[in-house]
């Protein structure tokens, strides 16, 4: 019996070391993305002021001059033209689903959310080649007057806003729901009806994790490559319109990684990109979850 | 007419009725939005992709002139991104159930460290697959390695990690406290607690888990674009290149070519259904299992 125990006991010393290890390492992996891209791009920053590198807007990499304001840009304007489409649609359809719906049609759409969040980006891109960007140039921009290929900034936002709808349903339909039932009830009770308790109490209880919401959901969107990069045309300039072509920061790393090793400090450059995409990401998902867990620990 | 205090109130009473319908059919319509949309995305790939869709393209690898128009199909991407997946989600479950089970036994005191790795965790899953395509290509560059199928599983591995780990960690904290008590309490160790009691109880979670992050991996571009490469054999070894799917659906659309784009509409389809089935599955078999497990 005696070997048998000590057998047991040895296993459970092993594995706690090298699952200590595992999970040390996960832990600092954002550290080690970093702190990566930092070295990587120090090359860059060491010639040029990060100022001068972020407010520039040319970008010749063969003569060395590489101004990342025309990609900054671009990923501001489709980031927050797909936050505008979706915010609101997420936030109305949580409400409902949260407080009016009947039982069966969550049992609808939950799968809907669920399949919609499982789409590769790949696949949104497909449908915003096959019936978006024919949509804004035959039917869209001749309403607005506006001379487009329909690979554009609007393009890439509309299929965005589509992409990060069920990520921000998620997590708002998980915020409305932490609000005790009693808030509600108390207020039922007064005799108001159901959207006035909804404007005047829940929305203003809900109002921090509604904004932390959706800024996940901005730094999902500006993340995201591939989609984004088969509708926006892109075009290396600071866009003034929506119907204009832009080209944001991950297009800019996904389509010039080819080309990268044949020119000096081209790698470097890149890798500034990705750790600006990388700063402004982490920078966004870590106010964000800071402001739901506060809210959640309010109520708990 | 003169405003009294009964005006007030019934022109008020009206203009919330009027509010209450207005916002009601607002947001029955935002739901009715996204369940369209989803239909939408689901119709238009199957009605641009079905007609292009046929049984050489399922069976057959590139031949030449593929990239023409001429014959061939995608069966080198689609076993490819199938090696990958499955490599990928190996490798991430591998690491992932016992940091998972690690959260859930050991740390089940040290509730601040295990929010804290939480935390951690969600923040990974955040970062953009591109960025961890572009360090892998990185670190490849430096170590000197071409692209192959092995350097796109440790990428696809590492990028779904979190997500895995994430899933199972749910699916663990779940399960009742009285079993991690009572196997405790009968002197079993920790890892016995963890991966012959927990990993069976929560059984239905990790099958869940496992194909939430096979879903993510078979869809992925970007972290693929530059560490796995694309070629027209099904790879043999590990340090081959390989194509997946995702990029063969990205490469063709490009092409001016009416045939070659067909062929990315009938890729498209092709991954659309995996990812279905695969949703599909994770429901059926959550389901099933749930029978085994031990209620309290």
């Amino acid at each position: 019996m005696k070997p048998f125990r000590i057998g047991r006991l040895v296993k459970e010393r092993v594995n706690r070391v090298w699952m200590t290890l595992w999970t040390v390492i996960i832990i600092l992996t954002p550290v080690i993305i970093g702190g990566f891209l930092l070295w990587k791009s120090s090359m860059l920053l060491e010639e040029n002021s990060l100022m001068k590198l972020l407010g520039s807007s040319e970008w010749k990499p063969l003569s060395g001059k590489f101004g990342f304001s025309p990609f900054i840009i671009s990923s501001l304007w489709v980031t927050f033209l797909a936050l505008i489409i979706a915010g609101p649609i997420c936030i109305l359809s949580a409400l409902h689903l949260t407080y009016y719906a009947p039982s069966f049609f969550m049992k609808i759409v939950q799968p809907a959310i669920d399949i919609l969040a499982g789409i590769p980006s790949v696949i949104y891109g497909v449908w915003g080649v096959v019936v978006i960007v024919p949509f804004i140039s035959g039917h869209l921009a001749p309403v607005f007057n506006a001379e487009t290929s329909g690979y554009s900034i609007l393009a890439g936002g509309l299929v965005l806003s589509v992409m990060i709808i069920p990520f921000i349903l998620n997590i708002l339909i998980e915020i409305f729901n932490t609000i005790p039932v009693e808030l509600r009830e108390a207020t039922l009770s007064l005799g108001v009806s159901n959207w006035i308790t909804i404007r005047s109490v829940l929305l203003r209880k809900a109002f921090p994790g509604i904004i932390s919401a959706i800024g996940l959901g901005l730094s999902r969107a500006f993340g995201e490559t591939i989609a984004v990069l088969m509708v926006v045309g892109n075009v290396t300039h600071v866009p003034e319109g929506v119907f204009q072509p832009g080209y944001p920061l991950t297009a800019l790393i996904a389509n010039n990684y080819g080309e990268m090793l044949s020119i000096p400090l081209y790698d470097s450059a890149l890798m500034l990109a990705a750790l600006i995409l990388f700063a402004i990401v982490v920078l966004f998902n870590l106010a964000s979850r800071l402001i739901i867990i506060r809210y959640e620990n309010k109520y708990r | 007419m003169r405003i009294s205090t009964g005006n007030i109130f019934r022109l008020r009473k009206t203009w919330w009725r009027f509010e209450e319908t207005f916002f009601r059919s607002l947001m029955i319509f935002s739901s009715m939005v996204i369940v369209g949309v989803l239909l939408l995305i689901i119709f238009s790939i199957m009605k641009t992709g079905i007609p292009a869709l046929s049984f050489e393209m399922l069976t057959q690898t590139p031949k030449g002139g593929f990239y023409f128009g001429k014959e061939g199909g995608i069966l080198n991407a689609i076993v490819g991104s199938a090696y990958l997946a499955v490599g990928a989600t190996g490798l991430a479950l591998s690491i992932g159930l016992p940091v998972a089970i690690f959260m859930n036994t050991w740390l089940l005191k040290h509730k601040k460290t295990v929010n804290i790795i939480r935390f951690i965790l969600d923040l990974l899953w955040g970062v953009p697959s591109i960025i961890y395509g572009a360090i892998g290509f990185m670190i490849m560059i430096m170590l000197g390695l071409k692209t192959s199928l092995l350097a796109g599983i440790i990428v696809v591995g590492m990028f779904i990690l979190p997500i895995m780990i994430r899933a199972i960690d749910e699916a663990l904290k779940t399960s009742p406290s009285g079993l991690t008590e009572a196997s405790l309490s009968l002197g079993s160790t920790k890892s016995e607690l963890g991966f012959k009691v927990l990993a069976k109880q929560c059984f239905p979670g990790i099958i869940t888990a496992v194909l939430l992050s096979f879903g993510r991996a078979i869809g992925d571009a970007a972290s693929v674009l530059f560490t796995t490469g694309f070629t027209d054999n099904i790879p043999t070894s590990l340090t081959q290149p390989t194509a997946t799917l995702p990029l063969s659906i990205f490469f063709q659309l490009t092409s001016p070519i009416p045939e070659v784009k067909n062929r990315a509409y009938a890729a498209a389809v092709v991954l659309t259904i995996i990812i279905l089935l695969t949703s599909i599955l994770s429901r059926v078999f959550s389901n099933r299992y749930k029978k085994h497990s031990i209620k309290f």
